[in-house]
């Protein structure tokens, strides 16, 4: 069993995978929606047997050094469960999206493709493991084929993840090239004895970030963000934004703070000034949209910059801290989309004029709602609130105090544009609209509850969170 | 003893929040009445841990409670009470409690008043902010004061936007909500280099305060963290959200945020501004001094020149609070004990006042003082309780605010002669708008259109304005009920400011 544990979430990923396509064609079409029933609880149950019988002890190298298993891995491997769990309740019931096994089959694989990411020790593992991930979701994008938006998605999704990710491969072969070995810890050894020139390194460094700031979208790399959120179908959005995002963050925190730890002054001097301009940009561009995916989009974007904080303070408190502002970040963003997606299944439309009214019409969806985007804002006592104290935190302990201050300008500029999208759901009227029912199906109800919980437990009970995240970062230094 | 009576009381407003918004929506007055039933206990527990306290002649911290939250990095959930918060803690009780008389709001009627528009979310966001406050007052950890601090502000922008004045809440609400997050925030990165730079690895404040930090630390860091506290302090140059905010307000709001809030802003200031930066607030206090003055003087002259009604009285808001930073800013003794019992005697009275000019303008619908007249006829008690907060507020001796405000002159006497004849040109204005107001509103002749159309006031309106009244007599007539306890907070501000 223990050989097996550092790949368990791997293998039950791809059992559930095959356990789906077994059944598909048994089920009858109006069964199918049952599907995401099966994904879902595969899931939770997973990460349930994960975390009996699966968890770390001391780092080991696993599987021929090809990845390696510690808690920073293992965390986000079960958040990445969890996303994906979520996804698959939002999924059941989106037209022409929740009858389809392969929906969930792709769903399950870029997961896999995920856990991957987060564990990877060597680059040759690492490139396979991106291109896990973003194969299926290149497909997800561009799922809905009679929906033009949704193919023009996963075609510009497409292009850019092709672009950026063979940058990032050229890095790769750069690095191999100059040191003949594609292991990460090994590739860490030789930069700290100074076995190479400072010129090749900037170099590697900057066709990194191409390809992983492309993941994470930092602005100057976040162009597909909003067209290809606002054209996919919006669970697949959430799923992006959230779980795929943190896969990149997992990576960048990996390869920057394990390989390159004596360099930190120069690359984090870098990846604070790209910290600052993504969250500007995002938030700035953020206050114009009308479009409530766009607006997601956008503030996602910030949020990437936020978190980007955490990596640029190169310290065991930034590491923390950007653990958990992704834990936070999940949960908070999956439970906004989800709320996007419960809503325009009823009322046929993503602005955010639609939203007139919606606290008349439903107050419950209203509540989460606001549980979830005043936790995007930062306010207590939700989890958004602690993980923006904890990143600005880890930027005045290690004398970033000018990025702290940036933060919180941008801190200030997002709220505004929470609450303008508040003021639509708890203010303007829509009398037309107010009288008619808006029915929450059973798998959103319980996603949603869930995760409005999740956020509340993130943002009260931070102790537990917190001890895992340090634990994760831990394993860095 | 051991019962925890401060975490009680914070967590109750919240834990009731979390129960109106689970009731049905039809189900109103059962949810007004949960409301009153949470409002009444938290009045009776901050009064018995007040009166235990004052009767007890205890001194220093006291009720303190221990919980870690986040022991890794010190975060930990200290709860304790001092002769400066303990008044704001009773005050908060008594704000909630007559804010929801006030927004009862009887159905079914041809004059309605109060909150009819979704009472359950209203009374949920209100005691979430209640929670807060109640939260910010009691805190002994930085990092929980933060936490609790903006948990008061966010309601707010929703309380104001929904049920605010139709013509400027969206605005006001805004406006509000920004200012106070961007101080809060500024004053959060204060607070995180303090506790980068004492090392101790805890937000505990009682640590803090002997922290020592050098001298070029405090007087660098004092600014950012001292104002951004005193924006919801309501300190000239930064108070233009407030009035605004008062105004655009619902009656129980207005008088939570006049009343309670703006003290919040003081209190934190004080509390992590002067107590922990003690070096740099002496270095500053000729800026808050100035700056205090100014808006002692300003604000009573603007309120002087309204014709709103509720503007007047938000705006005496500024003037009133502007007192108490005056009172922050001499560092001695009579200056700050004054400032202690002003927040507190400040807090009743401009609730009162806000409760009153609810009432006026629910009956009226305006609240253009010339065209209001004679409401004394019919509104007894809205014009007596009027008369009684105007007589404070001109600080009346046998008022809680001559208590209050006779030793703040002192005090600014002993540090500058100069500012205290400046200051105190604001008593007169106060007096005149305040008379002026009386003659206007409640004496006189009626105008014809109101004839018939004002409704007594309810009985619950009666109990908020008796309930209101009575303390600030009472402190009027027998300070020895305020002033030996505030003394002993003011000591130990003293003790760390080095005895000056």
């Amino acid at each position: 069993m223990n050989s097996f544990a550092p790949i368990l979430p791997e293998i039950l990923l791809l059992a559930i995978g095959l356990l789906i396509l077994l059944v598909e064609p048994f089920w009858k079409r109006e069964q199918r929606r049952n599907l995401g029933w099966l994904t879902a609880g595969g899931l939770v149950l997973s990460m349930v047997v994960c975390l009996l019988v699966g968890r770390p002890g001391e780092p080991v190298m696993a599987l021929g050094g090809m990845v390696r298993f510690d808690w920073l891995g293992f965390f986000f491997k079960m958040l990445f469960l969890a996303a994906s769990a979520a996804t698959a309740l939002f999924m059941m019931d989106v037209e022409k999206l929740n009858r389809r096994g392969e929906a969930y089959l792709l769903l399950l694989a870029s997961t896999m493709g995920m856990t991957l990411m987060a564990s990877s020790a060597n680059l040759v593992m690492l490139y396979l493991a991106i291109e896990t991930t973003s194969i299926p979701l290149y497909v997800l994008a561009g799922f809905m084929l009679e929906d033009k938006a949704s193919t023009e998605a996963g075609f510009k999704y497409l292009l850019f993840g092709a672009l950026t990710s063979t940058v990032m491969l050229y890095g790769f072969s750069l690095l191999y090239g100059f040191t003949g070995t594609t292991d990460i810890y090994k590739l860490a050894a030789m930069f700290q004895a100074g076995q190479l020139s400072m010129g090749v390194i900037v170099g590697v460094i900057f066709l990194l970030v191409v390809g992983l700031g492309f993941k994470v979208s930092i602005v100057p790399f976040h162009f597909w963000a909003p067209d290809v959120y606002e054209g996919s179908p919006t669970p697949i959005a959430g799923f992006l934004s959230t779980a795929s995002k943190a896969a990149g963050f997992a990576v960048l925190a990996r390869l920057f703070v394990v390989a390159f730890p004596n360099l930190a002054s120069s690359w984090a001097t870098i990846l604070a000034v790209l910290s600052a301009i993504t969250m500007t940009v995002g938030n700035l561009l953020a206050i114009r949209q009308s479009n409530i995916k766009r607006l997601l989009a956008y503030s996602s974007v910030a949020h990437a910059g936020y978190a980007l904080i955490g990596v640029a303070a190169a310290s065991r408190l930034g590491v923390a801290s950007v653990v958990f502002y992704l834990i936070a970040y999940i949960v908070t963003n999956l439970a906004a989309f989800g709320i996007v997606v419960a809503y325009a299944r009823v009322s046929g439309s993503d602005e955010i004029a639609a939203y007139d009214g919606l606290s008349r019409r439903s107050p419950g969806l209203a509540l989460a709602l606001l549980v979830a985007f005043l936790s995007l804002a930062g306010m207590p006592p939700f989890g958004g609130f602690i993980a923006k104290v904890l990143v600005f935190a880890a930027a005045v302990e290690s004398g970033l105090v000018w990025l702290a201050v940036v933060g919180i300008v941008n801190a200030i500029i997002g709220l505004y544009y929470y609450l303008v999208v508040l003021k639509h759901v708890y203010l303007f009227r829509n009398e037309a609209a107010e009288s008619q029912p808006l029915p929450v199906t059973r798998p959103y109800m319980i996603a949603l509850v869930a995760l409005s919980i999740g956020v509340i437990l993130v943002g009260t009970v931070f102790a537990p969170w917190f001890g895992l995240s340090d634990a994760a970062a831990l394993n860095l230094f | 003893m051991n019962f925890p009576v401060l975490s009680v009381i914070v967590f109750t407003p919240m834990v009731a929040a979390v129960a109106i918004l689970l009731m049905p929506a039809e189900k109103r007055n059962e949810t007004r009445s949960l409301a009153l039933a949470a409002a009444t206990g938290a009045l009776i527990l901050s009064t018995w841990m007040y009166v235990t306290y004052l009767v007890n002649g205890l001194t220093g911290y006291q009720f303190v409670e221990e919980y870690n939250w986040l022991p890794a990095l010190g975060m930990r959930l200290i709860f304790g009470v001092d002769g400066m918060s303990a008044p704001l803690v009773l005050l908060t009780g008594i704000v909630m409690f007559t804010g929801v008389l006030i927004s009862w709001g009887i159905d079914d009627e041809h004059a309605p008043t109060g909150i009819q528009d979704r009472p359950r979310e209203f009374f949920a966001f209100l005691f979430i902010l209640a929670s807060g406050v109640f939260g910010v007052f009691a805190s002994l950890d930085l990092f929980m004061l933060f936490f609790f601090y903006e948990i008061a502000v966010f309601p707010m922008y929703l309380l104001i936007a929904i049920w605010g004045w139709v013509k400027t809440r969206e605005y006001a609400a805004m406006k509000l909500t920004l200012y106070l997050f961007i101080g809060s925030v500024i004053s959060l990165i204060g607070a995180l280099a303090m506790y980068f730079k004492a090392g101790f690895n805890s937000f505990d404040m009682r640590l803090l305060e002997q922290a020592n930090f050098p001298a070029d630390f405090q007087i660098a860091w004092f600014l950012p963290v001292f104002f951004g506290f005193a924006v919801l302090g309501g300190i000239w140059p930064f108070h233009n959200w407030s009035p605004d905010g008062h105004v655009a307000a619902p009656t129980a709001v207005s008088m939570f945020h006049a009343g309670v809030l703006m003290k919040l802003g003081a209190f934190a200031a004080l509390r992590v501004g002067i107590m922990l930066l003690p070096e740099g607030a002496k270095y500053w206090s000729w800026l808050i001094m100035t700056f205090a003055a100014i808006a002692v003087v300003y604000g009573a002259y603007i309120a002087f020149v309204q014709t709103d009604f509720k503007y007047m009285v938000g705006f005496s808001s500024v003037s009133h609070m502007g007192l108490v930073m005056l009172g922050f800013s001499t560092l001695n003794k009579q200056g700050l004990l004054g400032s202690g019992v002003q927040m507190f005697s400040h807090g009743v009275m401009t609730a009162l006042f806000f409760a009153v000019v609810g009432m006026v303008y629910d009956r009226a619908h305006t609240r253009e003082i010339p065209e209001l007249g004679g409401m004394g006829k019919i509104l007894p008690f809205a014009s007596i309780g009027f008369i009684i907060g105007g007589l404070v507020s001109m600080g009346m001796p046998g008022f809680s605010g001559f208590i209050a405000e006779f030793p703040i002159f002192l005090g600014v006497w002993g540090r500058q002669w100069l500012v205290a004849v400046i200051a105190s040109i604001s008593i007169v204005i106060t007096a005149a708008y305040i008379m002026r107001n009386i003659r206007m509103v409640f004496f006189g002749n009626m105008p014809e259109k109101f004839e018939g159309h004002i409704s007594a006031l309810t009985v619950l309106d009666k109990v908020a304005i008796v309930t209101l009244c009575a303390f600030m007599i009472g402190i009027g007539l027998f300070p020895s009920l305020m002033v030996p306890m505030v003394q002993t907070g003011v000591d130990n501000i003293l003790r760390l400011l080095g005895g000056a």
